[in-house]
């Protein structure tokens, strides 16, 4: 007990003698921008670092495209082709959307079985109040957006202010959206859906002039460069770590091969697809939310510790609402998307696999099952894995059941890949 | 050595709590001056949780006068204790793992900048309260899960200070930790006082009671037990006043001559 207090003392004069050192421990700079000045080694240090921490990020995934990629190129040389690639990411919109809004729900740590219900009720919804009621296509679009939102609501109504499990109110969800949907359809069972009208244009309309996809390219690449390059800025003239000039140069010259690859590709075919557009549009916006705003990092907060934010002030119940309506909303998106695609809302929209792949892209993109950890960039990884495998197993003309069992070795193991990283990041202490 | 104000910036009188048939505090006093650690210990069921959530708003007080700062007041919300300048550090952290430093330390109350966090600001605010409380951690953009439990521990100390609170409650902050780990904490909890704040410091451990604490109050089966000053009482006599072993006249005698003589000498 003396002993203790004894050191407690001595450290103590430490401090006071040697105000300076202590400053400097505090004020050293981030180990994490250390690594810049070390230079190519650095990285390497720092990425062995990572890796024995568990902290794999978005690389097995980006490892798995590659493998995907090379087998499937292999097997089949037009599998790279502008055309097959335009097609992959068009077709990808559809369930990239509603992975976007499993992101927010698993950022919780809960789960939304209903997506796949709900995006193919909305879709109903759309094709009956265009198609039988004569409304314009936007306000229907509007008014299946709108109805999907407030459905999700109604599932975290049930779960955040009722106490009832996530699982099992949207597992119900699940059966009654279906249920509306085929109510909803009628008889007949399909609307046809005016392929010229807007809903039909949403994944067939191409920005047929080259200029718009090197535009995009160029302008995404300048605002990184010029966002990254003024945020610095003010970190420099305020005193805390930023990274130098040379990172950031790297950064966006990566960025940059990426957007022009992809720009050169879509011009080979018929051009910028406008779906990719507005995919990349609410990717950009999904992840402007969750990190740089306060309801974003109230999302986080709620995945980490429940009672720590209630502690914090924030609202728990609201913000549990409004993520499933933000699912709910997603899933109408993307409902939208796929009913643009085959033209028509038909009974088997929302169906079969679709809920599976969605939660699975979340998982397999990189978004944690556990809470608190993820983007919604994973949704866009993990979906371009799963309709990757899709459109390669189809080239090679590999039947239905062959698919469902590689799709489902991809998620288990992904998941088996999240559990891992989980238990060697706790035993590095960083979970 | 620490000054002492005159009027204290907190100070029960006569302050009673029952919960349907168990009173749980009668007639309680305590006072906190600017400047000053007090400990309050008893054994397990004495109170001493009662007494900290009625201080921090959680439950009102039956009877008696809450003063603060010489005034009285009715603490009847947690809010309402915020607004007065009481911060309070529960023992269980109420950190989020998942976040770094400076997303725990603003938590709820980012600073924002055209409805956007403006993340340089908070850094660099995070950064300078770490630098004057001397609370050495790697990084201020690490994740709360890599840190030790004195860092974290220190991390809510912390959180704590941005409002710039007078009276400072910490529930058990030394519980579960390591030697270091404690020895960083309790180095904290004297930076707080020498920074001026009044300091409540709630802990089982005598060891850390006379490390720190000026004062220590120690209640018994809800009522007070006597006002000891550290530096003049043995550990001994505080642990018979937590368990009563010597509840006789000589002693509460005792006690009544050391709390009246509490704020004369120092």
């Amino acid at each position: 007990m003396s002993a203790e207090k004894t050191s407690t003392t001595a450290q103590d004069e430490h401090a006071v003698e040697n105000p300076e050192a202590a400053a400097a421990a505090v004020t050293a700079v981030d180990p994490r921008l250390l690594v810049q000045e070390q230079g190519l080694a650095g990285y390497l240090g720092e990425f062995k670092r990572k890796m024995k921490a568990g902290e794999l990020g978005s690389l097995p995934v980006i490892l798995g495209l590659i493998v995907i990629c090379v087998v499937f190129q292999s097997l089949n040389s037009a599998f790279l082709s502008a055309e097959n690639l335009s097609n992959i990411t068009i077709t990808m919109v559809g369930t990239g959307m509603i992975s976007v809004g499993i992101v927010f729900v698993l950022l919780l740590g809960e789960i939304d079985l209903s997506v796949g219900s709900v995006s193919g009720a909305s879709s109903a919804i759309a094709a009956v109040l265009a198609v039988n009621q004569g409304w314009p296509e936007w306000a229907a679009v509007i008014f299946a957006i709108a109805a999907g939102a407030a459905i999700g609501a109604a599932h975290g109504f049930f779960f955040a202010v009722l106490g009832a499990p996530a699982f099992a109110v949207t597992l119900a969800g699940l059966l009654f959206w279906l249920g509306f949907m085929l109510q909803t359809l009628g008889e007949n069972g399909t609307i046809n859906l005016d392929s010229d009208g807007f809903i039909g244009q949403l994944t067939t309309y191409h920005f047929t002039d080259v200029a718009a996809a090197y535009g995009l390219a160029a302008v995404v690449t300048a605002l990184f460069f010029i966002t990254s390059f003024l945020g610095n800025r003010r970190r420099e003239s305020v005193g805390i770590p930023f990274r130098p000039l040379s990172d950031t140069l790297l950064r966006t010259v990566l960025l940059g091969v990426v957007s022009f690859a992809a720009a050169i590709m879509y011009n080979q075919y018929k051009g910028l697809p406008l779906a990719t557009v507005i995919f990349l549009v609410f990717l950009v916006a999904t992840d402007f939310v969750l990190r740089r705003t306060s309801y974003g990092r109230k999302v986080f907060a709620l995945g980490g510790s429940v009672e720590a934010s209630r502690r914090a002030g924030i609202n728990v119940t609201a913000v549990r609402i409004s993520v499933f309506a933000i699912s709910g909303g997603f899933a109408a998106i993307g409902g939208l998307f796929l009913a643009s695609k085959i033209a028509s809302a038909n009974q088997s929209a929302g169906t079969g696999d679709l809920l599976m792949n969605a939660i699975a892209a979340a998982v397999i993109g990189g978004t944690s099952l556990f809470g608190g950890r993820g983007r919604t960039w994973n949704a866009l990884l993990g979906v371009l894995v799963i309709v990757s495998i899709q459109y390669g197993l189809q080239l090679e003309s590999i039947a239905e059941p062959v698919k469902y069992m590689i799709t489902a070795g991809v998620l288990l193991t992904t998941v088996v890949i999240d559990s891992i990283t989980r238990k060697t990041q706790k035993t590095a202490g960083r979970a | 050595m620490v000054h002492v104000s005159a009027t204290p910036v907190l100070a029960l009188r006569g302050v009673s709590k029952r919960f349907g048939a168990v009173q749980a505090l009668t007639d309680v006093e305590l006072e906190v001056h600017a400047g000053e650690v007090v400990a309050l210990v008893g054994d397990n069921g004495a109170g001493k949780s009662t007494l900290v959530k009625t201080i921090a708003g959680v439950h009102p007080i039956d009877e008696g006068v809450i003063e603060w700062e010489g005034k009285a007041v009715s603490i009847n919300r947690p809010h309402d204790a915020q607004s007065l300048g009481i911060a309070t550090v529960y023992q269980d952290l109420a950190l989020c793992d998942n976040i770094d430093v400076v997303g725990n330390l603003f938590l709820g109350r980012e600073l924002k900048k055209r409805g956007i966090l403006d993340e340089v600001e908070m850094e660099r605010r995070s950064r300078e309260l770490l630098q004057t409380l001397s609370i050495r951690i790697p990084s201020v953009r690490i994740p709360i899960a890599s840190l030790s439990g004195g860092q974290r521990q220190t991390v809510a100390i912390a959180r704590s200070m941005l409002g710039e609170p007078k009276l400072v409650i910490l529930d058990e902050p030394t519980a579960a930790l390591g030697v270091e780990q404690t020895a960083q904490v309790l180095d904290l909890v004297e930076r707080l006082r020498e920074r001026g704040h009044a300091v409540i410091l709630i802990s089982h451990n005598m060891a850390d009671v006379k490390a720190v604490a000026d004062k220590v109050a120690v209640l018994r089966l809800g009522r007070n037990n006597g006002v000891f000053e550290v530096k003049t009482t043995s550990q001994e006599e505080i642990i018979s006043a937590i368990t009563g072993a010597t509840d006789n006249a000589v002693t509460r005698r005792a006690a009544r001559t050391t709390g009246s003589n509490g704020e004369v000498s120092k």
